[in-house]
C-alpha cells in the first residue's frame, strides 16, 4: 500500500478527460497524490514536479473490478501467475481482481488465501481472493468459511464446476448467511452437461460435437434461486449464458431474492457458430451459446438485470489447447480485451465486433438477436457493470470498507482508469501480458482500450504500456 | 474476415526435390462433403468410374501417384477402412505409411499435432485421418502442409463412405436405366427417396450422406426415435419421422445405420428388443418398399439388431457392392487430391517464379502455363487451359 | 471435336478462335485413307492388328481408320480406346483428370498395335500411352499414327504415319476433327 506520507511529492495530474462515476459525468482534471485523489476540478494547473497524464478525449473512471479471473497461481504458473495476471488486468483498466480458488491446491484454507493475498501485495493490480465452498472442490464438505472470511475472503465458489449436491449447497447457504460473504455458483448440472464440448443446438447438431444443453445451466440456476429463497442467504450467479437463466433471474429479482449475476464479454460477443472452425480457442465453459442467448445477455445488461461483467479470464498453456476439441481445456483469456469487447457489444451495439454485417454470416434465427443492437447502454451504465457494481459484490467498495469503485472526489482512494473509447488496436496474442495466448479475438480489430491505469496513486499503465 | 482459426501459414516449402508444390500452394483436402458440392461429387464419381476399369485389369495398378507418400493415421479401430485406403494408395503406386495412434486423452505422450508434424517432416503428401474427435482432420489441415482426407471424425463426417454409397447407388440406377454410369450421370438421384434409419445423432456417415444425397437432388427422410436424432435438424435438408413402417412405402432406398453402442446409443433406447421391434429392418418391412426397393448399410452390420440376416442376404441389399466400391472411390479421392494438377495459385506461383528469373527448372510447358496465367492476371484463374496434343 | 471440348470445359475453358483452316473434311478423309493403306502395306496380315485411339481426340480417328481398313482390305480390325491420365508424367503440374473410359477389347500380347492420336506435340501423351499399353499385354510392335505433327517434341518420339506436318508456334492451338483441321488460338472468356 502506498504510504501518503512518503509519496506526498509524487503527484500525478490526469488532464483533459471526462470524469464518469456513480455520481455522474463532468469535464474535469484529476490530481492524485500519495495514493489519494486530492483535487477534481475543471482546470487544474500543473503543480511543480507533477507527472501529467493526458486524458484528452478519454473517460476518467474508477478502476474496473473483475469478479472472476483465474490467475493459476499456485499450481500452473506456466499458464499464468499472479504477477502476469495482475499486469494483464492493469492493461485492461482493472484495479482489482477476484482470483478464483480453483488453483492447485484449491483455496480451501485461510493459510493459502493469505499466501495469495501476500503474493498480490506487490502486483500492479489489487488482488482479492475467493474461497472454495467445499474442501478440495470435491463437493463433499464445507470449507471453514468463517476462518477464510476473517482473512478477507468475501466470495466463495467451487467455480470450474457447480456444487452438485443440493443438500450440501443448502447447508452452505445456511452457514454463509451468518457471515459477510456471498456464495458464487458456477451453474452447471454435471450429469446433463456430461460429455459435451459446445452449446447444444443447431451448430452442434451440424458439427457432430456433443452438446451441453442450456438446460444444464438453467436447472442449477433454478435450484440455487430456490435454495437462496429458503435460506435468505446471498447468491451470486457466475457467467450466466442462456436466455432461460436470465428469465429465471428476472423472476427471482422480482420476488426479492438476494441474488446478483455476472455475464462475460465473450458471451456478449461470440456465438456457438465460432466452433465451425473446431478451434479449441472457442471452447469455454459455459459454452458460447446461440444468437438468441447472446441477445438475451445483451438485453439483460441493458436493462440492469445483470449486475456485473466479469471476464472469466482462464489462461491455458498451448499444450492443453492445441488438441482435438474434445480433449482441450475450456476457457479463454479476457482481461486485456474485456473493455473493448463490452464497449462494442453493449454501447455501440455492434453485431459483430470485426465489423462484418452479420454475426456468423447467415440468416438463421430471425430477428431480435445479437445483431439487432436495439438496446444500447450509455458508457456510464457500462462502467457501473465493470466497476462500482462488481466492487460491491466483491466486498471491495468504499461503502463496505474497501477502496474500489467509489466516486472520484478529493480524499478518496486513487484507483482509477483512463479509458480511450476510440483507440483502435489489433489483438496480437503474442503481445499480451498474460502468459497464455488463448484469446478468441486474435487478429480482431477492437475499438476502445485503457490508456492509463492508476493503482493507489501509482500510474501502473501509461499510454497503453505497463510500467512494471 | 480475421479468422482466428487460420494460422495463415503462407510459406511452407517442404524442400523435397520432387515436390511440384512451391511455396504458397493451396492444398486440396477432403474434410467434408460440403467442400465438394454437386460438381465435386460428380467429378469424383466419374474419376471413380475410370478406376472401376483399372480394378478389372489383370494388374490393377497404375503409376499415377508414383513418388507420392500417403500416410494413414487411425486413432480408432477400423481395419476395413484403413485397408481400403491403403489398397487404393498402393494401386495408384503411392508409398504408404501406416500409423496407429491412441485417440484417448488418457494416453499421455506425444500430442497428435506433434505426431502429424513429425510424419509430415518425413515427406507425406496426404494424410488419411480417422479420429474419435470431431474436427481433427480440419485441425490437421491447419497444422501440416499436406492434403488431408477425413476418414471419419467423431460424429461429424465420413465423406468417402458417402461417396462410395453414391457410387454404388449410381451403378444400380444406371443399370436399371440400361445405361453406362457415364451416360447416366447422376440423373437417377433427382427425386430419389432415401430413408436413413437408426442412430443419426452419433452417425458421421449420416451427416456426410445427407449432404451428398441432397446435393445430387435426392429427398432424404431420417427415421429414429428422438433420442437418436440430432437435437436440432434446423440446418438439415431432410424430413424426420419416428415411424419406419410409415416411411418405407414411399422409400426407394432404405439406408440402415449401425446402432453404435460405443457412442452410447444403446443407452438412448430402453432395450434392444424394443429397438428391433420399432426400427429393425426385417424382411416384412422391406416388403413395404415394393419390389424395387434397395437396402444399404455402411457396415459392419449387427445382424438381428438393426438389420435381419434375411434382409442382409437379399439381392437388393447392396452391402457387398458398397464394400467393392470402397477401393475405387478412395482411389478417385487420392488421385483427385494429389494428381489433378495445380490449383490456380500454383500456376500463379510458377508464374511468379518465372518472373523472378528461376527458369532452369521449368519446361516449355510450364512457360506456356505461366504465360497463360500471367496474361490473365486478375482473372478468376480457374480457366487455365492446356496446350493441344502432347 | 475432342480437343475442342476439352478446352471449352471448365476448369480449363477458353474460347478457341480459329485463324485458318489447314485441312478440309475431304483432306482429313484423304489423309486417313492414305494412312490406312500405309498401315496395311506395313502389316503382315491384318489378323493381329489392333488400333488404339487415345482419349479423347484419337478415338474418332481410330474408328474411322478401322472402317476404311475394313472397306479396303475386307478385314474387321478391333479398336480400343485408351485414357492416359493415370500414366502422365506431368501429374501435379496441371489439371489431369481422366476424361473418358479406357477399353481395350483384346489381350495385346502378340498383337501389332497402332496408336492413333489427333495431334503430336511434346510426345508426353504418347510416352504415357506406351506405359499404359504395357499393362494390357506385351504387343509384338507398336506404331504411331497422328493426323497432325506440329513439332516441339520434348521426348525422342516420332510418328510412323502422319496426316500433315504443320509448323506451329507453341502458343497456337490445333483443332482436329473429322470435319477438318483448324489452326488458331485459345483466348480466355
Amino acid at each position: 500500500m502506498a504510504d501518503p506520507a512518503v509519496a506526498t511529492g509524487d503527484q500525478t495530474l490526469i488532464r483533459g478527460g471526462v470524469v464518469v462515476d456513480e455520481t455522474g459525468e463532468r469535464r474535469a482534471d484529476v490530481l492524485v497524490a500519495g495514493g489519494t485523489v486530492v483535487a477534481v476540478a475543471e482546470a487544474i494547473d500543473v503543480p511543480r514536479g507533477a507527472r501529467v497524464l493526458d486524458a484528452g478525449g478519454c473517460i476518467v473512471a474508477p478502476g474496473l473490478v473483475d469478479l472472476h479471473a483465474h490467475l493459476r497461481e499456485p499450481g500452473d504458473e506456466e499458464a499464468e501467475c499472479i504477477e502476469s495476471g495482475a499486469r494483464a488486468a492493469a492493461l485492461g483498466g482493472y484495479t482489482a481482481v477476484v482470483a478464483m480458488p480453483n488453483t492447485e491446491p484449491p483455496v480451501d484454507s485461510a493459510a493459502l488465501a493469505m499466501e495469495i493475498l501476500a503474493l498480490g501485495e506487490a502486483a500492479p493490480c489489487r488482488i482479492s481472493v475467493a474461497g472454495c465452498i467445499t474442501m478440495g472442490r470435491a463437493g463433499e464438505r464445507l470449507v471453514p468459511m468463517a476462518e477464510l472470511a476473517a482473512v478477507g475472503v468475501r466470495i466463495f465458489t467451487d467455480d470450474g464446476a457447480g456444487v452438485q449436491d443440493p443438500d450440501l449447497m443448502r447447508r452452505a447457504f445456511e452457514y454463509a448467511g451468518d457471515l459477510p460473504v456471498t456464495l458464487g455458483e458456477h451453474c452447471e448440472d454435471s450429469r446433463l452437461a456430461a460429455g459435451g464440448h459446445m452449446n447444444e443446438g443447431v451448430a452442434s447438431s451440424r458439427l457432430g460435437i456433443p452438446g451441453i444443453p442450456a438446460g444444464a445451466e438453467e436447472v442449477m440456476v433454478a435450484r440455487d434461486l430456490i435454495l437462496a429463497r429458503m435460506t435468505g442467504a446471498r447468491l451470486h450467479l457466475m457467467h450466466l449464458s442462456s436466455a432461460g437463466s436470465f428469465e429465471l433471474l428476472a423472476a427471482a429479482k422480482a420476488a426479492g431474492i438476494a441474488v446478483t449475476a455476472e455475464v462475460t464479454p465473450h458471451h456478449l460477443s461470440l456465438t456457438d457458430e465460432a466452433l465451425e472452425s473446431y478451434d479449441p480457442v472457442f471452447k469455454v465453459n459455459p459454452p458460447l451459446r446461440s444468437r438468441q442467448d447472446v441477445a438475451a445477455a445483451r438485453a439483460g445488461c441493458a436493462s440492469g438485470l445483470v449486475d456485473a461483467l466479469a471476464t472469466d479470464h482462464a489462461p491455458h498453456r498451448s499444450e492443453t489447447k492445441d488438441l482435438p476439441l474434445d480433449q482441450a481445456s475450456p476457457g479463454m483469456i479476457g482481461l486485456e480485451t474485456a473493455f473493448a469487447v463490452a464497449l462494442g457489444a453493449l454501447v455501440r451495439g455492434e453485431p459483430d465486433l470485426r465489423g462484418e454485417p452479420d454475426l456468423g454470416g447467415d440468416s438463421r434465427g430471425g430477428s431480435g438477436e445479437a445483431g439487432s443492437g436495439r438496446e444500447h447502454l450509455g458508457v456510464a451504465s457500462l462502467l457501473a457493470l465493470m466497476s462500482w457494481r462488481p466492487a460491491r459484490i466483491a466486498g471491495l467498495s468504499q461503502d463496505r470498507g474497501g477502496d474500489q469503485g467509489g466516486p472520484i472526489m478529493a480524499g478518496r482512494p486513487a484507483n482509477l482508469c483512463v479509458l480511450d473509447t476510440e483507440h483502435t488496436w489489433v489483438v496480437d496474442p503474442s503481445a499480451m501480458a498474460s502468459r497464455s495466448r488463448n484469446t478468441p479475438y486474435a487478429g480482431w480489430t477492437l475499438r476502445g482500450r485503457a490508456r492509463h491505469t492508476i493503482l493507489a496513486g501509482e500510474p501502473v499503465v501509461v499510454d497503453f504500456e505497463a510500467q512494471r | 474476415m480475421a479468422d482466428p482459426a487460420d494460422p495463415g501459414h503462407s510459406c511452407h516449402c517442404s524442400g523435397r526435390a520432387d515436390h511440384v508444390a512451391t511455396p504458397g500452394q493451396a492444398r486440396r483436402h477432403l474434410l467434408s462433403v460440403s467442400d465438394l458440392g454437386r460438381q465435386g461429387i460428380e467429378e469424383l464419381l466419374s474419376i471413380s468410374d475410370a478406376f472401376v476399369e483399372v480394378q478389372q485389369r489383370a494388374i490393377p495398378k497404375v503409376p499415377a501417384l508414383r513418388g507420392k507418400t500417403v500416410a494413414t493415421l487411425f486413432a480408432e479401430d477400423s481395419t476395413r477402412t484403413r485397408l481400403s485406403f491403403e489398397t487404393a494408395a498402393r494401386r495408384l503406386s503411392a508409398d504408404v505409411l501406416t500409423y496407429g495412434i491412441s485417440g484417448s486423452s488418457a494416453s499421455k505422450g506425444e500430442s497428435l499435432r506433434d505426431t502429424l508434424e513429425t510424419l509430415a517432416a518425413m515427406g507425406v503428401d496426404a494424410f488419411v485421418i480417422r479420429h474419435p474427435s470431431a474436427g481433427v482432420p480440419l485441425q490437421a489441415s491447419r497444422w501440416v502442409d499436406a492434403s488431408i482426407v477425413n476418414a471419419g471424425d467423431g460424429a461429424h463426417e465420413h465423406p468417402t463412405q458417402a461417396l462410395l454409397d453414391c457410387a454404388t447407388l449410381r451403378q444400380v440406377l444406371a443399370e436399371r436405366a440400361g445405361e453406362s454410369t457415364a451416360e447416366h450421370g447422376v440423373a437417377g438421384f433427382e427425386g430419389l427417396r432415401v430413408t436413413i434409419v437408426g442412430d443419426v445423432r452419433h452417425s458421421r456417415v449420416a451427416r456426410s450422406l445427407v449432404m451428398a444425397l441432397h446435393a445430387l437432388g435426392a429427398r432424404v427422410t431420417l427415421v429414429a426415435p428422438s433420442s437418436l436424432l440430432p437435437v436440432s435438424l434446423d440446418s438439415w435438408p431432410v424430413t424426420a419421422s419416428h415411424d419406419l413402417d410409415e416411411a418405407l412405402p414411399s422409400s426407394d432406398v432404405c439406408y440402415v445405420l449401425r446402432l453404435q453402442a460405443e457412442r452410447g446409443s444403446s443407452a438412448r433406447v430402453p432395450s434392444k428388443a424394443e429397438y428391433v421391434a420399432r426400427y429393425g429392418l426385417s424382411a416384412r418391412r422391406v416388403a413395404r418398399m415394393g419390389p424395387d426397393g434397395l437396402v444399404m448399410h455402411p457396415g459392419p452390420m449387427v445382424r438381428g439388431l438393426e438389420i435381419s440376416s434375411e434382409v442382409a442376404a437379399m439381392d437388393r441389399c447392396l452391402v457387398r457392392r458398397q464394400v467393392a466400391n470402397g477401393v475405387t472411390t478412395r482411389m478417385a479421392v487420392l488421385f483427385w487430391l494429389l494428381a489433378s494438377g495445380p490449383s490456380p495459385s500454383t500456376v500463379a506461383s510458377h508464374a511468379s517464379a518465372l518472373l523472378a528469373g528461376d527458369l532452369d527448372s521449368f519446361t516449355p510447358r510450364d512457360l506456356e502455363a505461366a504465360s497463360v496465367e500471367r496474361a490473365d492476371a486478375g482473372g478468376t484463374g480457374d480457366e487455365v487451359m492446356e496446350p493441344v496434343g502432347g | 471435336m475432342a480437343e475442342r471440348e476439352r478446352r471449352l470445359t471448365p476448369p480449363r475453358g477458353g474460347v478457341f478462335v480459329p485463324r485458318g483452316q489447314v485441312l478440309s473434311a475431304e483432306d482429313v478423309h484423304r489423309a486417313l485413307t492414305r494412312i490406312a493403306h500405309e498401315i496395311a502395306e506395313h502389316t503382315r496380315g491384318l489378323a493381329d492388328l489392333v488400333l488404339v485411339g487415345l482419349q479423347t481426340g484419337g478415338v474418332p480417328l481410330a474408328f474411322k481408320l478401322a472402317s476404311i481398313l475394313e472397306e479396303v482390305e475386307g478385314e474387321v480390325v478391333p479398336v480400343g480406346t485408351l485414357d492416359v491420365a493415370f500414366y502422365r508424367d506431368d501429374i501435379g503440374l496441371r489439371p489431369v483428370l481422366p476424361e473418358a473410359a479406357t477399353e481395350i477389347p483384346v489381350d495385346l500380347t502378340g498383337k501389332s498395335v497402332v496408336l492413333v492420336d489427333d495431334v503430336l506435340f511434346s510426345g508426353r501423351t504418347v510416352r504415357a500411352a506406351l506405359n499404359a499399353l504395357s499393362d494390357y499385354g506385351r504387343a509384338t510392335n507398336v506404331r504411331l499414327a497422328v493426323m497432325i505433327d506440329r513439332g516441339h517434341r520434348e521426348l525422342p518420339i516420332r510418328p510412323d504415319y502422319v496426316g500433315k506436318n504443320l509448323p506451329t508456334r507453341p502458343d497456337e492451338q490445333v483443332d482436329v476433327s473429322l470435319d477438318g483441321v483448324l489452326l488458331g488460338e485459345v483466348v480466355k472468356r
